[in-house]
């Protein structure tokens, strides 16, 4: 009977719990999208791999290292293979259509990178002509492109028109590889670089050093940056996963800010359920000192108390879970282009869980506990 | 302090079921101290069913709290069937109340989303009782009251003589030492309450129940054995209504 006194007092007063279990169910929401938001911030960061090693100019990222490096790197030891990568930031038709392009030293590149997926068709392809891209399944979906289109980017840094021909439609290895890219052969912008702008050529945006044991990571970073050291170019080395986090810290107060912003959600809707609590218990306080007079313990009424704010937290953190997943599907759709990978992870779930227990458990503590301590007399006395 | 009353009747109680001697109790109302029961000694037998009259605020609710135990006093003893309630700690007073005290309430404080039948089974979630069990006999205490076609109906959704009639069913569901009633035909109107005091008369003069009941109504405690009078926390007289 415990239970369907709970379940029934729960939705006695069926509107006011109605709201405040959507209430709920929005604050979880809010808190799932925005901790997937923070998720998807970090995901190329989480998705990098330990053995990667990214050698860049010290000074910063937009300055180019010379292709010289390359053999002095593969000869240090440790170091298993070098490929090549540069940041080529052009424009497909608008300004609007952003995703991330970079021109690569094909097949060692994807020798390194072996989470990018094609099949041996398409990557035979891909490298035998230079003209040729691949695009990742997700920015291929987006802008629906199709194994043989071409596609013609403005270039901003590498002035001109550049037109190719896409010869494979990449996957990942898992959710965490990014499918959203464009690659290309450095070879071809380096000969084009050539004719359009000579003083450019052989330069190289950064190199992807991949080593055998990724615990000497440190040792062998610092083994490439002392060849260099009092050059013309000096070099900063890291691991993939450094790498991708100095972007992030780069817009790190961002991400605080919408990780407060999370949290001051599920503290408004604590608010508002604590004082729902609060009403229902002030209303019920001749009921409880009624069944205290029957002789039933403090304990008895603490637990009904206990069991509706839970109720309620459930009900709500289960729609509010459940409508993460839609929601961030739509969200995805909409701006999905800004992030690598954007997909709720079983933390976030279990997260947003463990604030709806936590608010079911809190907003019902000082109602309950003042129900449990009110003497009988003056609870029967009260009128609800 | 004072001596038990000598009341007729009362002397020929062989042992009393509730002995109170020189209770005091003294409620607090801001900074001020406000007296409500002075010293007060009587004892009630068993089978009895006792009247407490009085003008508001001569204490008799508060003397039939502390009856029950659901209420302290400052000092004296109260000894309900054998058991000096004041010695009990919260939890012992709590079960004590469970096994010995059947309440019946003014305004019959039912749990509004139970039924009859399931607002008459909660005192037994707190005996050693299976479900059938519990609900046979709280089908069989509706009957009693006269209420067994009306169990599934929710408080709201009957008179207020038969949600008092529920109350009573509730009181009795337990088989306790003793019932208590705080104003029980209250809200009532004449004919329910009638009723009400019918179907208690019949509880004490059929099973031997014992009541105590307090009322401002005089023609309510004609219903009884005796009434004792109250006023400004002293008893003043005991009246032996019927035999």
């Amino acid at each position: 009977m415990l239970f369907s006194l709970i379940l029934r007092n729960t939705f006695r007063h069926r509107l006011r719990t109605l709201l405040t279990i959507a209430g709920l169910a929005v604050a979880v929401l809010a808190f799932g999208l925005l901790s997937t938001v923070i998720s998807a911030w970090y995901a190329g960061a989480e998705g990098a791999s330990q053995a990667r090693l990214i050698t860049r100019n010290s000074t910063s990222l937009i300055f180019p290292l010379p292709l010289t490096y390359r053999e002095k790197i593969r000869q240090v030891d440790g170091v298993r293979a070098v490929t090549v990568t540069n940041w080529f930031g052009g424009v497909y038709k608008e300004p609007k259509n952003f995703f991330p392009q970079f021109a690569i030293e094909a097949e060692s590149y994807l020798d390194i990178y072996r989470e990018y997926r094609l099949t041996d068709a398409e990557r035979r392809e891909f490298l035998r002509d230079r003209k040729a891209c691949i695009v990742g399944a997700k920015l291929a979906r987006t802008y629906g492109f199709k194994v043989g289109d071409t596609i013609t980017l403005s270039g901003r840094l590498y002035p001109g028109q550049w037109d190719f021909v896409i010869r494979g439609i990449y996957t990942g290895r898992d959710a965490r590889t990014d499918v959203g890219q464009m690659l290309f052969h450095w070879d071809y912008v380096n000969e084009t670089m050539k004719k359009r702008a000579p003083a450019r050529v052989n330069e190289v945006g950064a190199y992807v050093v991949d080593i055998a044991d990724p615990a000497r990571a440190a040792e062998i970073s610092r083994a490439i940056d002392v060849q260099f050291m009092n050059s013309m170019a000096e070099t900063l080395t890291e691991t993939d996963r450094a790498f991708q986090l100095g972007f992030v810290s780069r817009t790190e107060s961002i991400v605080v800010a919408v990780r407060i912003v999370s949290y001051l959600v599920i503290f408004i809707i604590l608010a508002v359920m604590a004082n729902t609590m609060a009403m229902t218990v002030r209303e019920r306080t001749a009921e409880y000192a009624t069944l205290k007079a029957l002789g039933f313990a403090p304990l008895f009424v603490m637990l009904l108390i206990y069991g509706e704010s839970l109720a309620i937290a459930a009900l709500g953190g289960l729609l509010g879970i459940a409508a993460t997943f839609p929601a961030a599907a739509a969200f995805a759709a909409t701006l999905g282009k800004f992030f690598a990978v954007f997909e709720v992870a079983n933390t976030t779930v279990a997260l947003q869980a463990l604030c709806a227990l936590a608010v079911g458990l809190v907003s019902a503590f000082f109602p309950a506990r003042r129900a449990a301590r009110v003497k009988i007399v003056d609870g029967l006395r009260s009128i609800g | 302090m004072s001596a038990p009353l000598a009341f007729p009747g009362v002397a020929a109680l062989a042992s009393p079921l509730i002995s109170l001697r020189d209770i005091v109790k003294t409620y607090r109302r801001g900074q001020q101290q406000v007296p409500v029961l002075g010293g007060i000694s009587f004892d009630i037998g068993k089978g009895e069913f006792l009247a407490l009259m009085g003008p508001s605020g001569s204490g008799k609710s508060t003397l039939l709290n502390l009856i029950a135990g659901i209420d302290r006093p400052d000092s004296g003893q109260l000894i309900v069937a054998g058991e000096d309630i004041g010695q009990l700690d919260e939890a012992e007073l709590a079960d004590w109340r469970a096994r010995n005290v059947g309440f019946i309430f003014q305004f019959y404080n039912l749990m509004p989303v139970l039924s009859a039948l399931e607002n008459v089974e909660l005192p037994l979630l707190l005996k050693d009782m299976g479900k059938r069990e519990r609900r046979e006999r709280a089908l069989l205490a509706l009957e009693m009251v006269g209420l067994a076609e009306r169990a599934e109906h929710a408080p709201s959704e009957l008179s207020g003589g038969q949600q008092q009639r529920v109350a009573i069913a509730r009181a009795l569901i337990t088989d306790p030492t003793l019932i208590v009633a705080d104003e029980p035909t209250g809200d009532l109107d004449r004919e329910s309450a009638s009723d009400i005091l019918r179907l208690m008369q019949r509880l004490n003069d059929e099973i031997g129940k014992t009541i105590v009941m307090v009322t401002h109504d005089s023609r309510a405690a004609q219903h009884a054995h005796a009434i004792m009078h109250l006023e400004k926390g002293e008893l003043s007289a005991r009246e032996e209504v019927r035999a």
